[in-house]
């Protein structure tokens, strides 16, 4: 048992809780870092797409789970980010400008979509902002002139000051460079007025107007936060793609980055990467499963002489062969994790770590939720 | 995800435009034809935002399932009416018992958990299910589009108006729906008490109201309403598993364009949707049929951010 003795109030802000806790971090980084020589190169593409989908996914984190404003339409965002930085490379501005330009532009739509988000809540921002999402993709397929429209637009491999990061290692390393970028800057701006003001007027906007946090001004820079990083993520999105068309930012694509924020666990970094190691990685575990299931099955079959179990197996192959079914997967997931676990994953994680930590004296009386009886949302 | 994707299926905006538009009366007829499918696709989006309405006021979630209860109640009737081959209002009898009887058991076994919890998961638990519900349509009936054989086929021209008896069959039928509704909410003991449920919950129970069963009761009206809405739209838009998400968002659009938690701002919501949607197509370039309902709802919010019907108010303490 590790009891964290608190001498000043300025433990509670520093970037890491204790140097325990600092060298895990550093334990993590090397192994990161070295992943990409042991794994072969595929995996190390898979591992990419975690790095984008965890910038994403603490962009959303900084909205839904800190601001508490809910977006049904982030695609946009990262499709802003993806299709301006395709087209700035495409005219010829170099890589950075053209990233920071992009990012700059989502930012800018972020603050336009966030200053009429300053009068509403809940579920009128909701259906806001997918009102946008649904003019943008609009926009997307038919700004030909920009975008290419339907036929849509190939994005080159990355150069960075002439270096190329065409390579499936190369671009790994510059994902991680931004995820890391990016999970530093909110930290720290979590960690101060900032993240302390968002923190507030997610759980009572009232309350938070009464200690004196502007409403209007913190709510604008989650927003303009949020969509940057979002456009952000669209740059390296667009790379890693290497071909944009406008039905790739659905609405689809902004409930899969709720799930991810909700899945990983709603209010902690540590759920933004989570929740990206389960988005990116489900589908190719499907893939495999799909494959592996009914030729286990017939082997596992085979050795014992029972043949409905091969049979079983073929099911089941033929049913994730079928069209839709990860979406259906994902909704069950979704579904299991709101009703069984609210917290989700990283919820599950400080779960067991208390457990561990607290061995013998453990309560799960510690993380029961209060039932509240009507909380009404409803005005009036 | 958008129409798009589809075939362009309100082909009465397509007829319209095909036509040369020299004199004046051909204009007003165009004009009368398109109100006419406005209004029709208007009423469907009004029922299934009415469906929206009538569980948020009630229980206070919002169900973004309702477009993929529309789609499984077309689906259950096309099964009745061509593997089956049972009479055409059998099957739209059966289709509507069926998912009613669904809606109920789901929020008997699902959603009664999450009350009391934060806004936002409920939505993103009505989302999950309903990619559940599109998998299990497209894993049971398959992923084509079919065709729903009604008997509303033919048209009938009134003074240079083509009306076809499939929208007048959708005008017509959302009529006798919002009367029974009415009289159900205002006349039977029932009804009342649904009333009084959805004004206040805790005094609901004190006056020996089942406050759960009638939850479950709402659920199964409101999926019926999205059943019935789904196979009077199944001859116009055809029958796939993605029929749902289109309208649903366009019904969302109008439930908050209306005010949500306003039964007759669903309604108006709907047809204002439905009209601008078609009078959009119309007139105006390429790609603002889809985007003009949100562009109209956007500077609603912004103007009127409670809505047509809603009331403004603050949260309090």
């Amino acid at each position: 048992m590790r009891f964290p003795f608190k001498t000043s109030y300025e433990q509670d802000t520093r970037l890491f809780r204790d140097r325990i806790d600092a060298s895990w971090y550093v334990l993590l980084a090397a192994l990161v870092v070295l992943l990409p020589a042991v794994l072969p190169a595929y995996y190390v593409g898979e591992t990419t797409w975690v790095f984008i989908y965890a910038i994403t996914g603490v962009s959303l984190m900084v909205l839904v789970g800190y601001t508490g404003l809910v977006s049904l339409g982030h695609a946009a965002f990262l499709g802003i980010g993806a299709y301006a930085h395709a087209f700035f490379i495409e005219h010829g501005v170099p890589w950075v400008v053209s990233a920071a330009m992009a990012v700059t532009l989502a930012t800018a739509c972020g603050l336009v979509v966030g200053l009429p988000a300053l009068r509403m809540t809940g579920i009128y921002l909701a259906i806001a902002t997918l009102a946008f999402s649904v003019i943008i993709q609009e926009v997307f397929s038919r700004w030909e002139s920009v975008t290419h429209g339907l036929s849509g637009m190939a994005v080159p491999k990355a150069h960075i000051f002439g270096v190329s990061f065409g390579g499936e290692t190369a671009f790994y390393y510059l994902c991680l460079f931004f995820l890391v970028l990016a999970l530093w800057l909110t930290r720290n701006l979590l960690r101060a007025p900032t993240g302390r003001a968002w923190i507030a007027i997610r759980d009572s906007e009232i309350a938070a107007q009464s200690m004196g946090v502007n409403l209007a001004i913190y709510k604008s820079i989650a927003f303009a936060y949020s969509a940057g990083l979002m456009g952000l993520a669209g740059v390296l999105f667009a790379h890693k793609i290497a071909f944009l068309a406008p039905d790739i930012f659905t609405i689809l694509l902004s409930i899969q980055l709720l799930l991810l924020v909700i899945v990983g666990g709603l209010g902690s970094l540590h759920g933004a990467v989570f929740g990206a190691i389960f988005v990116a990685l489900l589908p190719p575990v499907i893939a495999i499963l799909r494959d592996s299931i009914p030729a286990s099955f017939h082997d596992f079959s085979a050795a014992s002489g029972l043949a409905p179990i091969g049979w079983f197996g073929d099911a089941i192959g033929n049913f994730l062969k079928k069209p839709g079914v990860e979406a259906g997967i994902f909704g069950v997931i979704l579904v299991l994790v709101i009703l069984l676990e609210p917290l989700g994953m990283y919820g599950r994680w400080v779960k067991i770590r208390i457990f561990f930590s607290t061995f013998p004296m453990y309560k799960r009386a510690t993380f029961k939720r209060q039932r509240s009886y009507m909380k009404t949302e409803r005005l009036r | 995800m958008t129409d798009r994707a589809r075939p362009s299926y309100w082909h009465g905006e397509k007829a319209a435009s095909d036509r040369p538009t020299g004199s004046r009366g051909r204009k007003l007829d165009i004009f009368l034809q398109l109100t006419l499918n406005g209004l029709a696709v208007g009423c469907i989006y009004g029922l299934v935002a009415l469906g929206f309405v009538l569980i948020y006021k009630a229980t206070e979630l919002v169900n973004f399932a309702q477009g993929d209860l529309l789609m499984l109640g077309a689906f259950v009737c096309y099964m009745a009416v061509v593997w089956w081959g049972l009479d055409y209002w059998l099957s739209f009898l059966i289709a509507v018992l069926a998912v009613a009887a669904f809606g109920a058991l789901l929020d008997a076994v699902l959603l009664r958990r999450v009350i009391g919890q934060p806004q936002f998961a409920v939505v993103m638990l009505t989302i999950g299910l309903g990619a559940v519900f599109r998998t299990f349509a497209s894993v049971t009936w398959g992923s084509e589009i079919y065709t729903l054989p009604t008997p509303f086929g033919g048209v009938t021209r009134i003074a240079g108006v083509t009306i076809s008896h499939q929208y007048l069959s959708i005008i017509v039928g959302t009529l006798i729906l919002c009367s029974v509704l009415y009289g159900f909410f205002n006349h039977t003991r029932i009804g009342v008490a649904m009333q009084a449920t959805s004004q206040n919950q805790l005094a609901a129970y004190y006056m020996g109201i089942p406050v759960k069963r009638i939850f479950s009761m709402i659920w199964a009206i409101s999926a019926g309403v999205a059943t019935a809405a789904g196979v009077l739209l199944a001859p116009v838009t055809l029958i796939d598993i993605n029929m749902g998400l289109a309208v649903a968002l366009k019904a969302f659009a109008a439930a908050v364009l209306g005010g949500f938690g306003s039964i007759p701002g669903a309604l108006v919501g709907g047809i204002v949707i439905g009209l601008i949607e078609l009078y959009a197509g119309a007139t105006l370039p390429d790609g603002f049929k889809d985007t003009a309902p949100y562009i109209v709802l956007l500077v609603m919010l912004v103007v009127r951010p409670q809505g047509l019907f809603g009331t403004p108010g603050r949260k309090k303490v």
